[in-house]
């Protein structure tokens, strides 16, 4: 061996190499086969996962958010519309310095330290290559200065959205609510899928009833991103589909006719198609301005609406729940008819006052001195005689006020198309008992009689009592929406009251004709001359209760203290049109302050549409009788 | 007349064609070699032209280097190897002492020293020690008895960690593992004794933690993280082995299509077009691309091999061989480094990857492959 190590042998060397290039080359080739089970792995055993991921990193699913439907009134007038607000955001990946360019941009437009705040908030929340938004609703001004300085703002993105806008503004904030970012409870109930991309939805209102109609059908764009974030082409594209369109029974002519009426006053109006059920006018006042809600509203403008004595944001005509008072007259004198309590011809005598016997309570008329003797039905309506309701309410008993009040459609939901309708009450024992805890008392009808004690209703439901005694009996169910896009909502017909005699409806109605008409009759001065029909009843609401021989004295009462004034009406009477209810708070009678409003609004309603007026052949005929000028108590002291 | 009857009959009357073949034995070209290099070059621009985003420009620069690179290989396979091996050391102590000259006259970039700027050109002095490392050692050992011994063993241990070490500290790991690589192959092919290799290992093993803890802690933590949750740092260190990894798997088996891969036509993949090419070459051509790839650089290594085995030298045979090995090394490591199974470092694939040193340098290695070829040849025709 030593000998091999001192003298080069090239044979020997030759073998050597030989040796050890085959060892390499065998080496060689088992890492060629590492190599080649690595990319045999990654290439077809794992090629479905990484083909999605390299199709993730590229497609990016963007959402079209749909254009919400538009609302617009019976005429076509645009209630709701849609307009491009431009919002200023900022993609964190695309900036170069973050806090200069927000100096930058600070020393354009003058950053509130909230808005800052939640900039900083959502930016640590996003997901890469995310535009996080950092004001909202720029004006055109700031639109104009951001596209000037734009090439030295990288990163900084102004898109557009639309939003709502409600060009009537206050007018119609009950009836159309308003919509308003979606907020966390919301997200948790929405389907992710149909609002992807959409940051608003309704949020009271018909904007919250016709949310899924108004909606729309999200739309979806596949675009190809490259790595920082640009979109290259579009793939794929799923038009959104817009939300349907409303367009509504309501008259916004009439509607503001009905807030004018009610000028200074806060109250309510309803004025129904006693036909459809459509809602001509839906009234409550005072209002606010829906559209600071769209894009936000300050707390301190919020404050100011939610603390207001005059309660702006409360629905008086949905959720306000009022004694009716003496409106419940008309549906009670059908009640105590129909029942069999009295007859027709019942008269009764009015000392102003009624006491059950052995009783010393003494239960007012709302006259004092009373209405003197042989008061019949059609003198009690016409009057309003609380007596005559008194003494025959009593004999009915509460079951069957109850019985004829709820039919008629007290203390039941009217089924509107809007949120959060309140219910009324129209008592009974039961209801006592389950709410109360006490048994019904005597003393608890009599006051249900004139529609006071725990009787509470609605505007809308006064609204709907009247309807359905304009229409004899039958109603359909009140709805603010005549179309969704091209299709007619259906007309829903209530109960009918069929079974009522003719010859009660007669009655009824007759006397509240001469309610507007009769020389004695509550409303005829209020209403004064009307070139058609009207028939009505007034109401008084108490506010605070008035003691034993207290005499009800305005003078000595806040403004806030005095009785609610209402009035309900329907014309015209031989072939009715349309219901009106009406409530002013505190406007203390009826007669004075609500039937005014009514009249307003049944006149201009008539004025809109004469056609209305036109009376067929057949049904002048049949309405002749009502029309007739004949003494309408003479009548029915013949039938009785 | 059949071609085949017409050579015949030039083979048998023409005397002036003889001279004509004369010129063409004259110049000294391996021509499976060429041919191979040529497919492989014709792979590299079309895969550069795609990952380049097809621009003209760097397919050009490229065309002009592989121009460049074919000449200085057709000049270096002129010369004959008994000269290399005299001047060798020439080659070496010029990369040395340039090499020296970057640490205090270097340009840099990305944190790393490594070039000089000779105004026109920037030139970076560690690729010529790629060849003048097993250059080198090949010289020195070829003139010894073989299998070396300690004394032999020591210097050659000298002579490569001199320059990897240089290398190493610019800091630029991969051009150091594969000059330590190259230096490693010609002692090991030199009969390097198995005592030594033992040592060798044990002393790797050794010294790996201290590697593993203070040079190769970033890279572990980018696996750590990709392996465990490729999402927790989408944006930072995983990026570049996620997306391209995620390029070769979206590649399948026949890939995506000539300039339809989206993980680099769309800028997800990092230095596509240099050290990460593979990762287009394997999204667009798939698994098949990356198998014909391979079979291409499989039989230049065997003709390289062939070449050294048949070699009439020592000295041609470790230099033949080592620049072969290095050549696998290269692709190995930047197959690996792509595919997610070794470090990043920063090693390009040979011939494919945008960069006009590497492909000179590796053009002139196979140069000295062509040389050592003819060698053998001419040696033949002289027995």
């Amino acid at each position: 061996m030593a000998d091999f190590s001192t003298l080069k042998n090239p044979q020997w060397e030759s073998r050597l190499y030989t040796a050890r290039a085959s060892f390499t080359l065998l080496v060689l080739f088992l890492m060629l086969g590492v190599l080649l089970w690595r990319y045999h792995d990654l290439q077809i055993n794992r090629h479905q996962d990484f083909a999605t991921l390299a199709d993730n990193n590229r497609i990016l699913v963007r959402a079209l958010p749909p254009a919400r439907g538009l609302i617009y009134d019976r005429n076509g007038v645009l209630l709701a519309d849609n307009r491009p607000s431009f919002t200023l955001s900022i993609v964190v990946e695309r900036t170069e310095n973050l806090e200069q360019l927000l100096s930058d941009i600070g020393e354009l437009l003058v950053f509130k330290e909230t808005e800052l705040a939640r900039f900083e908030k959502l930016v640590k929340r996003r997901r890469p290559y995310e535009s996080v938004p950092l004001r909202f609703n720029l004006s055109e001004a700031e639109q104009a200065l951001l596209a000037v300085n734009e090439h030295r703002l990288s990163g900084v993105e102004v898109s557009a959205q639309l939003i709502r806008e409600y060009p009537l503004g206050q007018e119609l904030a009950h009836v159309l609510g308003y919509t308003g970012r979606i907020n966390e409870r919301e997200l948790k109930s929405f389907d992710p899928r149909r609002y992807k991309g959409s940051h608003m939805t309704g949020k009271t209102g018909l904007e919250k009833f016709y949310e899924d109609q108004l909606l729309g059908e999200v739309g979806y764009e596949n675009v190809e991103t490259n790595a920082r974030g640009r979109v290259m082409r579009v793939l794929e594209r799923t038009d959104p589909v817009p939300g349907a369109d409303l367009q509504l029974n309501l008259d916004s002519r009439l509607q503001k006719v009905a807030i004018e009426a009610l000028g200074e006053e806060r109250g309510a109006v309803v004025a129904l198609d006693t036909v459809t059920g459509g809602v001509l006018a839906l009234a409550s006042m005072p209002s606010y301005d829906p559209n600071l809600f769209v894009t936000g509203i300050s707390t301190k403008a919020y404050k100011a609406l939610t603390s207001s004595p005059a309660q702006p944001l409360f629905d008086r005509a949905l959720r306000g729940q009022y004694p009716p008072g003496s409106t419940v007259k008309p549906a009670f004198g059908l009640a105590v008819l129909d029942s069999g309590t009295v007859t027709m011809g019942y008269r009764i005598y009015d000392p102003g006052f009624y006491q059950l016997e052995n009783k010393e309570h003494k239960y007012r008329d709302w006259k004092r001195g009373g209405h003197g003797s042989k008061i019949s039905l059609y003198d009690a309506i016409v009057q309003s005689c609380d007596v005559y309701f008194y003494d025959t309410g009593f004999r009915a008993g509460i079951d069957v006020l109850h019985d004829y009040g709820t039919r008629f459609g007290y203390g039941v939901k009217t089924g509107i198309d809007l949120p959060a309708e309140a219910q009324g009450i129209m008592p009974s024992r039961d209801w006592k008992r389950g709410v109360r805890g006490r048994a019904w008392y005597p003393g608890d009808t009599i006051n249900v009689s004139i529609g006071q004690g725990f009787m509470l209703a609605t505007p809308l439901q006064m609204a709907v009592v009247t309807s359905r005694l304009a229409m004899r009996g039958e109603v359909h169910k009140p709805k603010l929406v005549n179309r969704i896009g091209n299709e007619a909502t259906p007309s829903v017909s209530q109960a009918a009251m069929t079974e009522i005699p003719e010859r009660y409806w007669d009655l009824v109605l007759d006397s509240m004709v001469g309610v507007v008409r009769d020389l004695r009759g509550t409303a005829r001065r209020a209403v004064g001359k009307i070139d058609y029909t009207m028939a009505g009843k007034t109401g008084t609401a108490q506010v605070v209760g008035i003691k034993q021989d207290e005499r009800y004295d305005a003078s000595k009462l806040a403004k806030l203290q005095l009785d609610h004034a209402l009035f309900i009406a329907f014309a015209p009477v031989e072939n009715p049109r349309i219901a009106v209810a009406v409530i002013v708070e505190n406007g203390e009678h009826g007669s004075s302050t609500a039937a005014p409003v009514a009249r307003d609004v049944i006149n201009a309603y008539f004025n809109y549409y004469p056609e209305l007026l036109e009376v067929s052949e057949s049904e002048v005929e049949e309405g002749s009788a009502l029309l007739a000028p004949v003494n309408p108590s003479e009548r029915a002291h013949e039938s009785g | 007349m059949s071609q085949g009857d017409f050579k015949r009959s030039l083979k048998e009357h023409g005397s002036t064609v003889y001279g004509e073949r004369k010129s063409w034995q004259a110049l000294r070209i391996d021509f499976p070699l060429l041919l191979l290099l040529l497919l492989l070059m014709a792979i590299g621009i079309s895969v550069l032209y795609s990952a380049s985003g097809q621009d003209l420009n760097y397919v050009k620069r490229q065309g002009v280097f592989m121009g460049i690179g074919m000449i200085a290989m057709l000049v270096v396979a002129q010369l004959e190897p008994r000269f290399m091996q005299r001047w060798a050391f020439i080659l070496y102590i010029g990369g040395v002492g340039l090499l020296v000259a970057v640490i205090f006259a270097g340009t840099g970039a990305k944190g790393a020293q490594r070039w000089l700027d000779l105004g026109f050109f920037r030139f970076q002095p560690s690729e010529v020690l790629k060849v003048g490392v097993p250059l080198m050692l090949s010289s020195y050992l070829g003139q010894r008895v073989l299998p070396p011994r300690f004394k032999h063993v020591l210097v050659a241990l000298l002579l490569i960690g001199i320059p990897a070490t240089l290398v190493g500290i610019q800091p630029d790991l991969g051009t150091a593992l594969l000059i330590f690589a190259a230096g490693f192959f010609v002692l090991f092919l030199a009969g390097l004794g198995k005592t030594y290799l033992l040592g060798a290992l044990f002393f790797a093993l050794s010294v790996a933690p201290v590697f593993w803890f203070y040079l190769l802690r970033d890279y572990q933590k980018t696996r750590i993280l990709t392996l465990l949750d490729p999402q927790s740092d989408k944006l930072g260190a995983g990026w570049n082995i996620i997306q391209s990894t995620t390029a070769i798997g979206a590649g399948g088996i026949s890939g995506k299509g000539w300039m339809q891969g989206t993980q680099s036509q769309l800028d997800f993949l990092p230095e596509s077009h240099t050290d990460f090419i593979i990762a287009v070459l394997s999204e667009e051509f798939g698994f098949t691309g990356v198998v014909c790839l391979l079979l291409v650089y499989v039989l230049i290594i065997l003709r390289g091999m062939m070449i050294s085995i048949y070699a009439q030298s020592m000295f041609s045979r470790l230099l033949a061989g080592s620049i072969t090995l290095t050549f696998f090394v290269y692709i190995f490591v930047n197959m690996g480094m792509v595919s997610g199974i070794l470090p990043v470092v920063g090693v390009p694939l040979p011939m494919i990857s945008y960069g006009g040193t590497s492909i000179v340098t590796l053009l002139l290695g196979f140069g000295m492959l062509m040389a050592v070829s003819k060698e053998k040849k001419r040696m033949g025709e002289q027995l």
